[in-house]
């Protein structure tokens, strides 16, 4: 038999928050994981990060990018970052909260970058995810549309995606859609 | 015994196993009907999950002579359930998994008490999961998986020169099936591997990329994705999917109908909807009993010691033909769940920075720019400078005080690793010990992560 039962009232006790602290909380490895990506971030000046639920919650947080070349220059765009406890296992849900013209990224903020979902790599950490959304930016791709449209505008007429850019970042309607300006 | 020799029915083939000496057994095992009976009386086992896994694991590990038995599952019973999770009738859907399944086993198995809680894992305390001696995994998620593993690691305690005490830990045992494949595997804390020590093991969720998914998809998993990822949020703005609420799942699919349509693409179903949303593959009824059983039988031969246990993964595979394998993985010596972690033994007014240069000098860490964290909060972060900042003040405070006076608790460093003139990134866990505080002595030491 098992050497069970003498120690299980010792754990019960101190299991019990005897000396009537808060429960613990529980840190999973994910978050502890976690710790370690956001302690070592390397961000580039273009990309900060903050902590809309204080210093401690890291499971949440958000990124801005703030291009200094290409079409999206003078642009600001807000990224949500929301990490499962089993991460690096699984990669972050990331979503653009500025609405953006943009041909990886549709109207509803989800964002096609492909080490986000298919190409996702344990190995890989924050720090690799804020460059990659950083090069979005600079380097648009038409080759993997989210908005379709955007996407055969920069295809075809790169002119006229870049006046639709800048319309659309001022804070106004490319085709029905109305934008918020983000500059 | 006359008793047993009276009553020839229920007990037989356990008595075999209980009462007679053997070759194979733990060095421990002591047969007679005293371990019968303790292991009637007094075990008590938690069976996690009452799904298809879990309704299985209730039933044997009840005809197995246990008779205190806990089921915890959050879910009610559906009508596709109903195929293989055999203890529920079309009239229990709607009704909880746990408290149907719990009535049903005790209606066929004489003398069994089983009692149900019909909420979420985390909704139970550090108490409540103490309490069991042994604690039996039917689930089909990892991060339920890697939750109640942490409780478990948590109760295992070391003694000063980092070995586990044997006493301190909680076995568990964890089947899993997907299809014609499953495993089952042995985890007792400390000894072997932990959950977090091999999650390597889980394959990630294949995810189709969303370009694909909007622009071109090929078969029916790409349309359900569609409308579980990109249709649901342009409808329905910011309302989050619940993958549990029927209403939701049953949008999604006649989405992905009308998805697969436009595309002419076949396939798409309500049960493939369910488990492309929720990344399940279908249960078979035959794979989800023999794990079953052999999870069921792992928890026996721990409790009793009747024989050697399964060391310590099981795979099972029944595709073609039938293959089984055990392999042997090994422990992550710096594991964050189970691992002993470093100790570390301080005076009452050591300052965290004080701590953070002492890091720098021990020699089982040599870390340099640690950021700490401690019970989920931060204590100081080297970076990004927005936390830097934030928590700059805490640098002149003793850490005694930072840890609310606890004298010996666990935090978890990460920073420079200098080894053998290598610079590294590392992620410890601490065992900080306070001196001179009352009551604590080097030897007990809780783990856990
Ligand atoms: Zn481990």
């Amino acid at each position: 038999m098992i050497k069970l039962f003498k120690v299980k009232e010792k754990q019960r006790e101190n299991a019990g928050n005897a000396d009537g602290r808060a429960p613990v909380k529980k840190q999973s490895a994910g978050e502890l994981r976690l710790h370690r990506d956001i302690s070592e971030l390397n961000l580039p000046k273009t990309c900060s990060i903050s902590f809309p639920n204080g210093k401690d919650d890291l499971m949440n947080f958000e990124v801005t990018v703030r291009p200094d070349e290409g079409y999206y220059l003078g642009g600001t765009f807000i990224f949500s970052f929301q990490v499962s406890p089993v991460y690096p296992h699984e990669p972050p849900k990331v979503k653009c909260k500025t609405k953006v013209y943009h041909p990886n990224i549709d109207l509803e903020g989800n964002v096609c970058l492909n080490i986000l979902r298919e190409d996702w790599k344990p190995v890989l950490n924050i720090n690799t995810i804020i460059y990659g959304l950083f090069h979005l930016f600079t380097q648009p791709n038409h080759e993997d549309p989210l908005n379709h449209d955007a996407a055969a505008v920069l295809r075809d007429n790169p002119k006229l995606f870049e006046s639709n850019v800048r319309r659309a970042m001022a804070g106004g309607y490319v085709g029905q859609t109305l934008f918020t300006r983000c500059m | 015994m006359a008793e047993a020799a009276s009553t020839p029915s229920k007990s037989r083939d356990l008595d075999k196993l209980l009462l007679r000496p053997g070759n194979l057994v733990d060095p421990n095992f002591e047969p007679g009907t005293e371990l019968r009976l303790a292991l009637q009386e007094q075990v008590k086992v938690l069976v996690v999950g009452a799904g298809g896994l879990g309704c299985e694991l209730l039933k044997d590990l009840a005809l197995s002579g246990f008779k205190n038995l806990e089921v915890i599952d959050m879910d009610r019973i559906e009508v596709t359930n109903l195929n293989r999770q055999f203890l529920f009738r079309l009239e229990d859907v709607g009704k909880p998994k746990a408290e149907v399944a719990a009535k049903r086993v005790m209606e066929r198995v004489k003398g069994v008490n089983i009692v149900p809680h019909f909420c979420r894992i985390e909704e139970k305390d550090n108490e409540f999961y103490s309490d069991f001696h042994i604690i039996a995994l039917g689930l089909d998620s990892i991060e339920a998986r890697s939750y109640i593993n942490a409780v478990a690691c948590s109760f295992l305690e070391y003694d000063s020169d980092d070995n586990p005490r044997e006493e301190t830990a909680t076995p568990m045992v964890d089947g899993g099936t997907e299809g014609f494949k499953g495993h089952a595997r042995v985890i007792k804390p400390g000894f072997t591997p932990c959950f977090e020590c091999t999650i390597w093991l889980f394959p990630p969720q294949v995810k189709f990329p969303l370009c694909t998914l909007a622009e071109t998809p090929r078969n029916a998993p790409h349309c359900i994705e569609y409308a579980h990822l990109i249709k649901w949020n342009e409808v329905h703005g910011g309302k989050a999917f619940d993958p549990d609420n029927s209403d939701h799942m049953k949008w999604v699919y006649d989405e992905a109908v009308k998805r697969a349509e436009l595309f002419g693409i076949p396939g798409v179903t309500y049960s493939l909807t369910q488990g492309v949303v929720k990344n399940i593959i279908p249960a078979i009824a035959s794979t989800n009993a023999i794990i079953s059983a052999a999870c069921a039988l792992e928890t026996l031969k721990i409790v009793s010691g009747c024989s050697k246990t399964l060391s310590n993964y099981l795979t099972y595979n029944g595709v073609e033909g039938l293959h089984t394998k055990v392999t042997e993985f090994v422990r992550d010596k710096d594991c964050l769940v189970c691992g002993p972690g470093v100790l570390v033994e301080l005076d009452t007014t050591v300052t965290l920075q004080k701590f953070i240069d002492m890091l720098e000098e021990h020699p089982k860490l040599l870390m340099s720019k640690a950021s700490i964290r401690y019970r989920g909060k931060n204590l100081y972060m080297q970076a990004p400078p927005v936390l830097e900042e934030m928590t700059r003040s805490n640098l002149s405070l003793p850490l005694y005080d930072l840890m609310d006076k606890v004298p010996k608790d666990i935090l978890h460093a990460t920073g420079t690793i200098n080894k053998d003139n290598k610079k590294s990134s590392g992620l410890r866990k601490l065992r900080v010990v306070f001196k001179g505080i009352d009551g604590v002595t080097d030897m007990d030491m809780a783990g856990g992560a």
